[in-house]
């Protein structure tokens, strides 16, 4: 009974850094999405937000740790999925589900991911550097990232592009969450189902609130 | 439905044939008459193959043993499905009145890069042994069968050991698995014995061992679809899976080897 192989390159192990990498992307997103809730208190709220995060030497620590999570995770989803396609080189004739074992989301898992990365690129080009505007909260000059917020999404097309990511978004961690609690062995009979729900309804908290917020958006007409 | 008796089925049947390791393979249409619902559904393969014979045919050549489900030898992808639609049963179990007078039956053999097809139906499940020969045991000799208390065992232990216990290796959770991972059969294995005290002291450095050869005759990895738990004619259960991830994470941190 022994094994040379580095862990990290074992089935498993790429599950679990799957796994780990995937629920602090999930933490991350909710994060994200309860800062953005200050777009709903006002231009003022969500600037001050905003430089707060900005502002903070830290943000390139966190930055610099979010890029090595997304990388790791579309690395080790490069790998698994070729892993899995290559594990049964001849196809079946007819291949029937149960209809008792995966879902939608859970078969969907590498195509909403990678629609995920793509829209991030989009995203992070058409906000984070997006058009430049300055303003003044309180005395302090800072970014008027609520002017780029609302122009952006002013324009129905990058609504609709907006919608159509988040709820993949969405899709992708209701199987995912609980995916990522499997994967790491986080298995209690007594809890898993509570678990499931559980991905389930985060999965909706993400596509509901982030497209309500660039509906809210929408609807202030570039103002 | 020409020649049947009263209640008899007639059947298209598309079965894969393939005259040896080497070969391409294809299927071919056969067209059977006079099958009886109360049929296995192996019976019914021989009633295939008499036909074939006696028409100068080369038979289908199909796994099978103790025909009472529990040798896990009669591997068949059943319109789609391993072992056919009927949950919990295996090929030689399930009967043929689940099927319909005038059905169309595809009959596949297990398709995985680790399951190479040998001839026809018949798939080289070696693989499976290889992981049992990495860490499927326990190293001390037990000796004979100690009194029934000697070692104490909690009732729950007990029966999760037993329900590990109950898989009979017949790779449906591979077949049936859209990434042909043997995670079902290797953590149903891994638990049995992690579950018991004479097994539970070797876990972790037997998990990396088995899971390192599972990986190396190139079975896939599991995304969590559950789709084996629900194909496993024992009713394995995913839970397995989780215990053998918990038992890996063990290992891979604390385990020398
Ligand atoms: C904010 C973005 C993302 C979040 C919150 C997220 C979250 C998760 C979580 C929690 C899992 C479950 C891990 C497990 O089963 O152990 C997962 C799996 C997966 N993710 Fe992501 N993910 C994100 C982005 C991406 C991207 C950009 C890709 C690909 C380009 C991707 C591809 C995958 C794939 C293929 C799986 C399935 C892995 C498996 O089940 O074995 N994800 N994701
Ligand atoms: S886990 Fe179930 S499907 Fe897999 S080999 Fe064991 S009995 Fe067969
Ligand atoms: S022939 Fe033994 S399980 Fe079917």
């Amino acid at each position: 009974m022994s094994s040379k192989k580095c862990s990290t390159s074992t089935s498993i192990g790429k599950k679990q850094i799957m796994g780990v990498t995937g629920l602090l992307l999930c933490g991350f997103v909710l994060t994200h999405l309860l800062g953005n809730l200050t777009l709903l208190i006002g231009s003022d709220a969500f600037n001050k937000y905003s430089h707060a995060l900005t502002s903070n030497p830290l943000i390139y620590v966190a930055e610099v740790g979010l890029l090595a999570l997304f990388l790791s995770h579309i690395v080790m989803a490069i790998k698994l999925t070729i892993e899995n396609k290559k594990a049964r080189p001849i196809a079946y004739h007819t291949y029937t589900k149960s209809g008792r074992g995966g879902d939608f989301a859970s078969k969907s898992m590498a195509i909403s991911g990678l629609i995920t990365l793509i829209f991030l690129i989009i995203h992070i080009t058409g906000l984070k550097f997006g058009t430049h505007y300055d303003t003044t909260v309180g005395g302090i000059e800072m970014r008027d990232i609520y002017k780029t917020t609302v122009e952006y999404f002013a324009d129905p097309i990058h609504v609709v592009i907006y919608l159509v990511a988040v709820i993949t978004l969405g899709v992708h961690v209701s199987h995912g969450f609980w995916s990522a609690f499997q994967s790491l062995g986080l298995n209690h009979p007594k809890y898993m189902s509570k678990i499931e729900l559980a991905s389930k309804l985060f999965g909706v908290v993400i596509a509901v609130g982030f497209s309500a917020l660039a509906i809210f958006c929408f609807t202030r007409g570039g103002h | 439905m020409s020649g049947n008796k009263a209640g008899s089925m007639s059947l298209n049947l598309k079965v894969w044939r393939q005259k040896n390791a080497k070969d391409k393979g294809a299927m071919v249409d056969y067209k059977l008459d006079g099958i009886s619902p109360d049929m296995s559904f192996l019976e019914m393969m021989d009633e295939l193959n008499t036909k074939l014979v006696k028409e100068k045919g080369d038979s289908i050549a199909f796994d099978h043993d103790c025909r009472e489900g529990i040798c896990g030898m009669c591997s068949m992808m059943i319109n789609g499905q391993a072992h056919g639609p009927e949950s919990q049963t295996t090929t030689c179990q399930l009967h043929m009145r689940k099927f319909k007078d005038g059905d169309t039956i595809v009959v596949e053999p297990w398709r995985a890069k680790a399951f190479p097809v040998l001839k026809d139906l018949m798939v080289d499940r070696g693989a499976f042994d290889q992981i049992i020969a990495a860490g499927g045991f326990i190293n001390v000799n037990t000796g004979n069968p100690q009194d029934a208390n000697a070692i104490l065992i909690g009732q729950e232990n007990a029966e999760l050991a037993m329900d590990a216990a109950a898989c009979i290796g017949c790779g449906a959770c591979v077949a049936s698995c859209k990434n042909a991972s043997a995670m079902l059969f290797v953590s149903a294995k891994i638990s049995q014995l992690a579950l018991l005290p004479q097994g539970e002291i070797e876990s972790e450095a037997r998990t990396q061992a088995m899971v390192a050869k599972m990986d190396e005759l190139g079975f896939g990895n599991c995304t969590n679809e559950a789709e084996c738990e629900a194909q496993c004619p024992k009713g394995i259960k995913i839970e397995n899976i989780a215990r053998m991830n918990r038992e890996w994470f063990k290992g891979a941190i604390g385990s020398r080897n």
